[in-house]
């Protein structure tokens, strides 16, 4: 039987681009995504893809991703697909904002894993780099009621069980858990592959699935805001730098060597 | 939930010595004690607790609650959470502070999400406002490029402090507290997950997070062979190698070795970075230093921004002649 997973995916701004580029709108209290530079999907869940990807290429699987948010890039949430993952499932609504608040988003992904039946197994990228949350996986695991896994990096499906290399922090240990179960993954799982032509020509034919506000089966209890979000702000860097100058990098190096003596750090 | 009052704050102790990240909990947490004039308890969790209860008051716990059960003696999340849970419900407290540490990255938010309220994650500073109760804390965000301030709608307010941002008090065997015995019952069939091997890679030496100086690469080195200069550097000042997340993503040295945030967090009195470029997520891994230094062959890298002393050059000549000379300093 192939496994049916699911990835959870969120569409962020790109880490990698510029600091000049990054800008907070204060009194919308959020950042600006920057003109020109095309979100990507996180880094941490593109590491998910790839996880449930080589659970595929050993034993079978079907593989769905499921993204929230108002708006998406499709040609961004499609590399999931092209990567050689099998449905595409997006939660878009105005109302779905992108928020500080985890709880909100725990309960729209659940909402929509309970009506696509449920998983096997469920990965996900330890968190998103944007609000570095790091909390919906282990939310949607509680709701769930299942097992879970936090940090692995590396990830196997044996018989009705899942086995996890969990990162620790002077090794890591192997951890496993009976299905059905959340394991979140780390980058030291390795670099996510690249998609191919003929993963990027299939991805152009598929269609994602799009449910609104209205297809979720939404309790408003649970939709109160748990967080609230005061001020954001871009920190001040205060140190000055003394550089220090050389006749060459061998001089510099020394003088360096000689201000740290002085100033008694070693 | 009415009538929530006090902060408590979750701790650990191994072998029955309070851990130091439960003394810099103590620390955050006696500050919103006092500014709510409410009283500071810690949950200790494990099977036997030894001395540790007192040690939790003389740094600064009013009362010391010792949760216990024989099933607690080893970690285990889910277990974890049982007894946590049992006694958050118990203490009913207005805050819960939690370390984020590579235990508390899980149970923060599971705890969160087990009573239904919300969490404000890896902290860096929190304060309390008197009139209304409120936990007010200050997180960094976007990979530390910026800094969102939240509260919490509901009680328990809970918040994740980052590890050695708060200074542990000074104990005083002379302050007194209440230590409450509190065993817990455990359902064992909580349990859902199995550790069936631990694997040891822990680097000779200092560990990175205890070195008073830290040495470490970065992309710019190229690949793997450097750092075994960077590794001589290091043995000579007594410190220890760390390195950023794009040489360890490049299979240069393993994990263990990572500075940063979703690495590790560390505090050296002297941080030197090799062709570390600064991007804000490795800066959230290193920013208590004392002082850095940085070593970059471009002179606009945003390292400069966070050091106090730099070198702009090229690291293959830089780290041979600092290390000589750092050889000549420390062996006359």
């Amino acid at each position: 039987m192939p496994v049916n997973i699911c990835v959870l995916a969120k569409q962020v701004v790109d880490p990698e681009m510029p600091a000049a580029a990054f800008r907070i709108d204060p009194d919308a209290r959020q950042v600006v995504p920057p003109p020109n530079i095309p979100p990507v999907v996180n880094g941490f869940d593109e590491n998910a893809v790839e996880a449930a990807l080589q659970i595929k290429d050993e034993q079978g699987a079907n593989i769905t991703v499921i993204s929230s948010g108002t708006t998406f890039a499709l040609d961004v949430m499609k590399k999931p697909l092209s990567m050689g993952a099998d449905e595409l499932v997006l939660l878009q609504d105005d109302a779905f904002a992108n928020s500080v608040d985890s709880f909100f988003t725990v309960q729209l992904l659940t909402s929509a894993i309970n009506k696509l039946g449920g998983f096997d197994l469920i990965i996900c990228g330890r968190q998103a780099s944007d609000w570095d949350n790091a909390q919906v996986p282990l939310g949607v695991a509680e709701t769930l009621g299942m097992a879970c896994i936090t940090l692995g990096k590396k990830v196997d499906v044996q018989d009705d069980k899942v086995v996890v290399e969990r990162l620790a922090p002077d090794g890591f240990e192997v951890v496993e858990a009976d299905l059905p179960a959340l394991v979140t993954v780390s980058n030291e799982l390795g670099q996510p592959r690249y998609p191919t032509l003929r993963g990027i020509m299939a991805a152009t034919r598929k269609r994602p699935t799009v449910w609104t506000t209205g297809d979720l089966d939404l309790d408003d209890d649970q939709l109160e805001p748990r967080v609230t979000l005061h001020d954001l702000f871009v920190p001040e860097r205060e140190q000055d730098c003394e550089i220090i100058e050389g006749d060459d990098d061998v001089d510099a190096a020394r003088k360096l060597a000689l201000k740290l003596r002085e100033d008694r750090f070693i | 939930m009415a009538d929530a009052t006090g902060i408590l704050v979750f701790g650990e102790a191994p072998q029955g010595e309070l851990s130091a990240t439960a003394q810099e909990l103590l620390a955050a947490g006696r500050t919103l004690a006092d500014s709510l004039g409410q009283e500071l308890a810690i949950g200790l969790i494990g099977a036997d607790l030894s001395g540790a209860p007192q040690q939790a008051i003389a740094h600064g716990a009013d009362k010391a609650y010792a949760v216990t059960n024989p099933a607690l003696a080893d970690y285990h999340p889910d277990l974890y959470l049982s007894a946590m849970q049992t006694l958050a419900i118990e203490a009913n407290p207005n805050i819960i502070l939690i370390a984020r540490n590579n235990e508390g990255r899980e149970l923060a938010p599971r705890l969160a999400f087990r009573m239904g309220v919300g969490l404000a994650q890896d902290c860096l500073e929190v304060s309390a406002d008197a009139s209304t109760g409120k936990l007010l804390a200050n997180r960094p965000v976007y990979g530390g490029s910026a800094v969102a301030v939240v509260s919490c709608n509901q009680t328990p307010q809970i918040a994740a402090i980052r590890p050695k941002t708060y200074e542990p008090l000074d104990a005083d065997a002379g302050r007194s507290g209440q230590v409450v015995n509190f065993p817990v019952e455990i359902d064992p069939s909580v349990a859902k997950t199995r550790v069936v091997d631990v694997v040891k890679e822990e680097a000779e030496g200092i560990k990175l997070e205890d070195a008073r100086i830290v040495v470490s690469g970065g992309r710019g080195l190229g690949g793997p062979e450097p750092f075994a200069q960077l590794e001589e550097l290091a043995n000579l000042l007594g410190g220890a190698v760390g390195a950023s997340r794009a040489a360890v993503d490049s299979g240069w040295v393993p994990a263990n070795y990572q500075v940063g945030l979703t690495g590790k967090t560390i505090t050296p009195d002297l941080y030197i970075t090799v062709a570390i470029s600064g991007a804000s997520q490795h800066m959230a891994g290193c920013s208590g230093s004392k002082a850095i230094v940085a070593i970059n062959k471009d002179a606009d890298a945003n390292i400069f921004k966070d050091a106090r002393y730099g070198v702009v050059g090229d690291w293959e000549k830089v780290i041979p002649a600092l290390t000589e000379t750092v050889r000549e300093l420390t062996q006359s």
